[in-house]
């Protein structure tokens, strides 16, 4: 019912479809309206990691140890959660740069080292070996298992066909073809393939379609519900394990190792950072992918588990490859189409992963390890051609050729003998190798190509003898003598204990050893060796992409003289003349036309471009063989970045001076406000002090006029006004020195004569000095002042001033002929007190403060103001503050006013 | 008959001073010392002149000014401020509240007798 046409013909009808797809892409590219330009495309082609072994291995894994399969998912899981802070970087410095491929991002990092671009490719030429020859080994033998449908056979291994007769290689074959079709239609400067990525996407989704239908197929049609399945799995003694954690091999640390590999080759293998970081469009759509492929990874692997449980039940007599279940449980059932579907699912898988990780690779190939050659070897017979971009397509194809046909002989002599999990760990575990270089060159500025090479070498060194060689043993390519005993017998070499250390399963124990080689490689190296100043400045601008403003440091390297129509003819030789001119035509456009001789700047943008075709260190090379001149030391490149990064900083501390401006010209309004409140409240004392110098002065005036006039006027009244004119005198002169007394206070101009005071002595000079006023008005003082001398360090007259001011002030308030004025002196703990206290009319509360203040005067009920100068109470305040001591007043209305003041004991 | 001045202000010197001279001048004077005193005795004097000061306690001397201008009955009385503070400010405060003239203290005996003699001479 499946005929060998049927099969073929839907396998190639589906090929043609996916091309069709790719093709349509490519075409919207080149018409600048981009498909894969949108974050669910970008996510999809992501999927391109669930090749075969998801699709086929995981449910083989998951036959025989259960959960195991998950660790894989694990790791990419774990790494999307990192996106943000490390693939957006990745992206940005590959964008920046023009990188082309992970050895040209390697190699760009460490100096443009074409060393260290050429050792990645051939490590990844030879890591990925396995893993191509597991697809190729899937799409055989889902084919061969098919085409026998209804059958359900064990298959013979096809590698003990002649290789004429095996499937596997005609599978090879033909995609040798498609690939070529695919990848190398024309030669990009940019290596983005639109059509492809568009492709990838379009099948991540038929291979998750066809996987989940089966799933549902197995667990719902086949068995009655998960419930049903589990529990068929639980009565059956050899299964039940499988539902528990204890099968998995390795145990945690297996896991650990497990989800490690998966996490770097996710990231570092060839197609995933073509996809993940070359493809990429716009850093925005990582941040969908962040969740949404987890999500993907979720959904593929919800039914490896019923799958495999349900092959385990049907085939219980062991008689079907478990990593075929997927497609064997719907032949048994008979369901052709649905098997079709599975087997196109899994072709698809297969194929999409063989033909990007091919078409990346044979541009690393090409870029990194053919061009570079042929510019030393020979780069006479190269500058003789005149367009070289054939070329450059033909040793493309050759490269796809030989590594898909490698990955057959892989299959042929090695890979046979292993499950498909297991092949594809080798590859993992070689991916790996790249996470150092990488992720260290990201973040540490001194990491340099010494280190790199050295970690490289090593780390891959140590891979090949503990996972790569035991594989060719077990084989038989090899004597497995070594692996068990030793290499001549040395026990501490067993590439599987490597130094004694046992326990670990081969995966951990590789990732051990490798890594830590490969790490203390990279940070010695880097710390022994001097790098050079294009090492240093790539170094510093990975490390600083996010921060710089400008990205052609390597540019200013480029002090040479070249005529920019030698640079012209060299892009035309690799992109072509008309994508040549195009390219210096939009330069022209940027930059107001280009100069007869090139400057740093138009290099640097054919280098840039020629890096896009031909890989960073060739294009380095390519242009330094035209360009004549002397190259820059890194301290003037270093001062040059330095300058642009000042720049920022330097507009950084402009916004920051600016904010500071602006709170210092908000402090300087605030000063102003005060200043003018100040200046206000000096207006109104000038004011103030005006009015009360007028007042006595008016009288002094009139009563003098009136006296001038009438000279005939009598004695009496003479004598009368004369004594007027003489009080209002004195008024004017008190005034006067208290203003000036005031004033010298205010400005801290007035001189103080400290010395040894007798409080008691001061006192009764005070009242002697006041006893006058008392007589005037019939007021009685009442004096208590101890018996004992009191002494404190004050000035004199100062101190004796305030007293009088206090007396005068409390006669004055007195009522006639009825006042009575008490003082005491009392001694406190820290202090010496004085009270004045009168019987006079009080002192509201709310003005207890306000009489301190100057030319307040108390305006109460009593007609009739006291004479004073309302600067009596504030300049015997300040008197008191400048000795330490405090004034106050303690008073009620009607009740008389007591005011104290207090002088410390040690003033 | 004599006209009758009120001479307010709550320095007792230049109150002296003032009807000494307003006496001397042949005007019949009453005097207030503050505001409110001088607001009753306008209503029981009714007098032709006040000589006005204007910082006094309980009411200063623009709200007599006002107070006296709200009321139609004394729209007759000349009102002359005397003040201490000097300011442009307060004269054309003074004069915009219905003051008829403004005097500066010190003054001069003669410009007082003066202004006082010929505001009332313009009122008839």
């Amino acid at each position: 019912m499946l005929g060998d046409g049927i099969i073929i013909a839907s396998a190639l009808a589906y090929m043609g479809v996916l091309f069709g797809v790719a093709y349509y892409g490519d075409q919207r590219a080149d018409a600048g309206r981009s498909i894969i330009a949108n974050p669910y495309i970008y996510t999809l082609s992501l999927a391109i990691y669930c090749t075969a072994w998801t699709f086929y291995g995981s449910v083989g894994l998951a036959a025989t140890s259960g959960v195991d399969f998950l660790p894989v998912y694990f790791g990419p899981t774990l790494m999307a959660v990192l996106f943000w802070f490390v693939l957006r970087r990745i992206v940005r410095i590959t964008k920046v740069h023009r990188i082309t491929s992970i050895a040209d991002f390697i190699g760009s990092r460490y100096g443009k080292s074409g060393l260290l671009a050429g050792m990645v490719t051939v490590i990844v030429m030879l890591g990925i070996l396995p893993y191509i020859s597991i697809q190729l080994k899937a799409i055989a033998a889902s084919f061969s298992l098919l085409r026998q449908y209804p059958e359900v056979t064990r298959l013979v291994a096809s590698t003990q066909h002649p290789a004429w007769m095996d499937t596997t290689l005609y599978v090879a074959l033909v995609l040798i073809v498609f690939t070529i079709l695919f990848g190398t239609r024309h030669i990009d400067n940019t290596e983005r393939h639109e059509g492809m990525v568009a492709a990838v996407a379009f099948e991540s989704l038929l291979k998750l379609l066809a996987f989940m239908l089966v799933g549902v197929v197995v667990t719902f049609v086949i068995f009655s519900g998960p419930g049903d399945l589990f529990q068929q799995v639980a009565a059956q003694p050899e299964l039940a394990p499988l539902l528990r954690f204890e099968v998995v091999p390795g145990g945690y640390g297996g896991w650990l190792s497990l989800t490690f590999l998966s996490m770097m080759a996710f990231l570092f293998l060839p197609r995933q950072f073509q996809v993940l970081v070359v493809e990429n469009v716009n850093e925005a759509h990582i941040r969908k992918a962040i969740w949404l492929f987890p999500l993907y990874l979720f959904a593929i692997n919800l039914f490896v588990l019923p799958i495999a449980l349900g092959g385990r039940l049907i085939f219980s007599n062991g008689g079907v490859d478990a990593d075929t279940f997927v497609l064997a449980l719907p032949m048994a059932e008979h369901m052709p189409t649905l098997a079709l579907l599975v087997f196109l699912g899994g072709l698809s898988a297969a194929a999409s992963m063989i033909m990007f990780e091919t078409v990346t690779l044979s541009t690393m190939v090409c870029n990194d390890l053919v061009m570079p050659i042929l510019l030393r070897v020979n780069p006479r017979w190269l500058a003789g051609r005149t367009d070289l971009s054939g070329l450059l397509l033909g040793i493309r194809r050759v490269g796809i050729a030989v590594i898909i046909l490698l990955g057959y002989l892989y299959f042929r002599f090695i890979g046979e003998s292993y499950a498909l999990v297991a092949s594809g760990l080798v590859s993992f575990a070689a991916a790996a190798q790249f996470a150092p270089p990488i992720l260290v060159g990201l973040y540490w500025k001194r990491a340099n190509r010494l280190g790199a090479l050295i970690g490289l070498s090593g780390g891959f060194l140590i891979w090949a003898y503990t996972l790569l060689l035991p594989a060719m043993a077990r084989s038989g390519w090899l004597d497995t003598g070594f692996i068990e005993a030793g290499p001549f017998g040395i026990e501490l070499l067993k590439p599987y204990a490597l130094f004694g250390l046992q326990g670990l399963d081969q995966y951990m124990h590789a990732v051990f050893w490798s890594m830590l080689v490969n790490i203390g490689g990279l940070v010695a190296g880097s710390m022994l060796g001097r790098p050079d100043p294009l090492e240093q400045v790539q170094g510093s601008q990975f490390v600083d992409v996010f921060k710089r403003e400008r990205h052609d440091g390597d540019a200013l390297l480029w002090r040479g003289v070249v005529e920019t129509a030698e640079l012209y003819d060299l892009l035309a030789r690799f992109l072509g003349p008309a994508r040549a001119s195009e390219v210096f035509d939009r330069y022209a456009r940027d930059h107001g036309g280009y100069p007869l001789r090139a400057d740093s700047r138009l290099i640097h943008y054919t280098e840039r471009l020629l890096a896009g075709a031909i890989g960073a260190a060739s294009a380095r090379v390519m242009i330094s063989s035209i360009v004549m001149g002397e190259v820059l030391s890194i301290e003037e490149v270093m001062t040059i970045l330095d300058e642009s990064t000042q720049v920022i900083e330097y507009s950084r501390r402009l916004e920051q001076q600016s904010r500071e401006l602006e709170a210092a010209s908000a402090e300087l309004r605030e000063a102003n406000n005060r200043l003018r409140e100040l200046d206000r409240l000096k207006d109104e004392f000038i004011s103030t002090v005006t009015h009360e110098l007028r007042t006595p002065l008016t009288s002094i005036r009139a009563f003098s006029e009136i006296l001038l006039a009438n000279p005939g006027m009598d004695v009496e009244q003479r004598s009368k006004f004369l004594g007027i004119i003489v009080k209002e005198s004195e008024r004017l002169t008190r005034l006067i020195n208290q203003v000036l007394d005031m004033a010298k206070i205010d400005s801290g101009r007035i001189d103080w004569h400290i010395g040894q005071v007798d409080l008691r002595t001061l006192i009764q000079d005070a009242i002697n000095s006041t006893s006058q006023l008392f007589n005037d008005k019939g007021a009685t003082l009442r004096e208590d002042l101890g018996d004992r001398e009191v002494i404190i360090a004050g000035d004199h007259d100062r101190l004796t001033q305030v007293l009088i001011n206090l007396l005068s002030n409390a006669v004055k308030f007195c009522p006639e002929q009825s006042g009575e004025v008490v003082i005491h002196l009392r001694a406190m703990a820290t202090c010496w007190r004085i009270e004045v206290a009168d019987n006079g009319p009080g002192i509201a509360r709310d003005q207890h403060k306000l009489i301190f203040e100057k030319f307040h005067q108390v305006n109460d009920a009593h007609a009739g103001k006291p004479k004073g100068t309302g600067l009596g109470l504030p300049i015997s305040q300040k008197i008191v503050e400048h000795h330490g001591g405090r004034i106050w007043v303690e008073s009620e209305i009607g009740q008389g006013a007591t005011f104290v003041v207090e002088l410390p004991r040690r003033a | 008959m004599a006209n009758k001045i009120l001479v307010v202000d709550d320095e007792p010197n230049i109150v002296l001073s003032l009807e000494f001279l307003m006496k001397q001048a042949g005007f019949q004077v009453r005097t207030a010392a503050d505001g409110e005193a001088a607001l009753a005795a306008i209503a029981t004097e009714q007098p032709d002149l006040i000589l006005l000061d204007v910082m006094m306690p309980r009411k200063n001397g623009y709200e007599v000014c006002q107070a006296i201008r709200a009321n139609p009955d004394w729209k007759d009385v000349r009102i002359v401020m005397l003040t201490a503070k000097g300011r442009e400010v307060e004269r054309e405060k003074g004069l915009a509240l219905g003051a008829d003239d403004y005097i500066t203290k010190p003054f001069s005996t003669q410009e007082v007798v003066e202004r006082v003699r010929e505001l009332l001479a313009e009122a008839g």
